[in-house]
């Protein structure tokens, strides 16, 4: 019985073999099979631009289309300890670890940086899924409750994004507390009355989605994302259930009354400025915030 | 699965002196010598056993079906229990029941797993996996706790929250972690024991407290150890290599300070010794409650923050 991440392992099977190769100009959607100019498809977010299909999208490239004009600072990650259980499979965590690092360049599967979008302070926690997809230990945990302070000592909002096929099981239980130890982190947002959005994306699912991914004031989500606690096949194998095939899709999640809007990523930028705009700024006028909207520059490239 | 492999030698001799008994009815002395001399013996190889346990038969222990479930622990130290069923918008949850008590006098709220005894009661309490209306049960009672100022004892025993479709489409997840949120918000003391399995999102929903305890030969674990291999090993068959590298036992959870006792189980396991067992939980809840009460509830509910937020912090890097 393995609920909480056991999908991961064909998720990144069946998502890392895509070619990233520069060389290789075009790319095959894989919902429509339709060839994809890769200037074209870096121009439309990743998103097909015969079906509308969502690909995963690097952190880089998230944040600067989100930030106003493509502009943010990145914070430091908070140190933690480094393979606390000294794990241990067919293969070390520690080298697993090392390896997803040089991979990806990355320190942990989660950036933090600050910004405004649509003018107003955000604090931005997005996950990188290509780094051990997205697992939260406390690398992940601690880099949250990192975010959630910067956003209340600088009056930000604090925006999430998961991409995260739940608990990183190599931390044990370590990685399990990692679910209230986020959640304390919203709590200090909620309490200084900053708001708290989570962008749900392709995939939140296990320890992540049933901890701060799911107490959002706010839930988006990308078409086509994969969010739910229970994987699809250990649902399927261990209780024998029928599945609708859109199941636990964003689309079915908003169906369900589980999330607010589900958002197409090219209109993500002005949706969240919007609510945080909402939200945040309360003078009677808002006609300089919606110039601002109108004028912003989505910062894909100099990010 | 009410045998453990492990005890099969102890299980025959135990099984062979009842039989010497049985035919002995008042003969010679022999025999009575022979039944002492195959007690001490039974004794002796219980008490080695149960000395070097593996942790993956300490995954076994915990799950024996034998062990003291809620029912027991609510009959032998609740006074006065008044079970509340129903999250108030879709169903009542037989896996996570809860309601109101008196433990030693004092008026709390209790919830915690039952996965039941025999066939149909298995069946009905859905094997102790509960669905998002336990959870939200579990929000409710947490609140009605902090209402009226009463403290909350959980007993936690799960293999993990139910995964199926009705689960997922009522909210599983937020259910969950709702539950995590009531816990951190409960203007009231609470205490949690982990009295069998632990089994990750399911089980931690009704565990962020004041004070989290384990039984001797319970496990709290992320994921199973059989999910955990048939990942990362490929193979369920390397469920025992898991558990050991999961650290999931008691003792290795409280090496690396994520739980704040273990309650000592009687050699030979809370199956052999249910009443001293459920004695033993009795008195870690009576000690935790003296040591919480009376409370002030700001100052309680930050310490409860920051125990979960020192949680490795002050593991060497
Ligand atoms: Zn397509």
């Amino acid at each position: 019985m393995n609920w909480l991440t056991d999908f991961i392992r064909p998720r990144i099977r069946s998502l890392v073999p895509q070619k990233e190769v520069p060389d290789n100009l075009w790319t095959k959607c894989p919902s429509c099979e339709g060839m994809l100019f890769h200037r074209d498809l870096d121009e439309a977010l990743n998103v097909c631009y015969h079906c509308g299909h969502h690909m995963r999208i690097t952190v880089k490239k998230r944040l600067g289309m989100l930030f106003d004009n493509g502009t943010y600072e990145t914070l430091e990650l908070p140190k933690v300890p480094f393979d606390p259980l000294k794990f241990k499979d067919r293969k070390k965590y520690a080298d697993r670890l090392r390896d997803a690092q040089a991979k990806t360049n990355l320190k942990e599967a989660i950036t933090l940086a600050k910004g405004t979008i649509c003018g107003q302070k955000t604090v931005i926690a997005a996950f990188n899924f290509s780094f051990m997809g997205g697992s939260m230990g406390a690398g992940v945990g601690e880099a949250i409750v990192r975010a959630a302070e910067e956003a209340v000592a600088s009056g930000s909002a604090l925006v999430v994004i998961p991409s995260s096929g739940g608990a990183r099981m190599q931390e044990g239980m370590l990685s399990l507390v990692q679910m209230p130890r986020s959640i304390i982190a919203v709590e200090m947002v909620k309490e200084a009355r900053l708001p708290y959005i989570v962008l749900l994306t392709d995939p939140t699912t296990g320890g992540v989605s049933a901890s701060f991914a799911m107490v959002g004031d706010i839930h988006l989500a990308e078409p086509g994302a994969m969010i739910g606690f229970a994987g699809r096949r250990v649902i399927e194998e261990t209780v024998r259930e029928v599945l609708p095939e859109n199941f636990q899709t964003a689309e079915y999640l908003l169906e369900h009354g589980i999330v607010d809007q589900v958002v197409p990523r090219a209109e993500l930028p002005e949706t969240i400025g919007r609510i945080l705009g909402l939200l945040m700024d309360k003078s009677a006028c808002c006609s300089d915030t919606g110039k601002t909207k109108k004028t912003r520059k989505t910062g894909t490239a100099q990010a | 699965m009410s045998q453990l492999d492990f005890e099969k030698p102890i299980l025959e001799l135990e099984g062979k002196i009842a039989e010497l008994r049985h035919v002995s009815g008042g003969s010679e002395v022999n025999i009575a010598d022979e039944i002492s001399r195959m007690q001490a013996k039974a004794a002796r190889l219980l008490e080695q056993a149960y000395g070097k346990l593996t942790p993956a038969q300490k995954v076994q222990i915990a799950r024996h079906q034998e062990r003291p479930h809620f029912k027991d622990y609510i009959e032998k130290l609740i006074d006065d229990f008044t079970p509340l069923a129903g999250d108030r918008a879709f169903a009542e949850d037989y896996a996570l029941p809860g309601g109101l008590g008196r433990f030693k006098g004092y008026p709390c709220v209790i919830i915690g797993h039952e996965k039941g005894h025999d066939t149909e009661s298995r069946i009905k309490h859905n094997f102790g996996m509960a669905r998002p209306e336990g959870y939200r049960k579990a929000q409710r009672l947490l609140s009605m706790a902090s209402h009226f100022q009463l403290p909350v004892i959980t007993l936690v025993d799960t293999a993990g929250a139910y995964p199926g479709r009705g689960a997922e489409e009522r909210g599983q997840s937020e259910a969950i972690a709702k539950s995590i949120e009531s816990c951190l918000r409960a203007d009231v003391p609470i205490i949690s024991i982990i009295v069998g399995e632990g089994g990750s999102g399911g089980a931690i929903a009704i565990a962020v407290a004041d004070r989290v305890y384990m039984l001797e030969h319970s496990i709290y674990s992320v994921i199973s150890p059989e999910g955990c291999a048939s990942i990362l090993w490929r193979s369920a068959t390397h469920a025992e290599e898991a558990a050991t590298a999961l650290k999931l036992t008691a003792q290795d959870l409280k090496a690396l300070d994520l739980i704040d006792g273990i309650i000592d189980e009687p050699v030979g396991g809370a199956h052999r010794h249910k009443d001293q067992t459920i004695a033993n939980v009795g008195k870690t809840i009576e000690a935790a409650l003296a040591e919480l009460t009376p409370w002030d509830t700001n100052s309680l509910k930050q310490a409860r923050r920051s125990k979960f937020l020192a949680y490795g912090r002050n593991f060497q890097a």
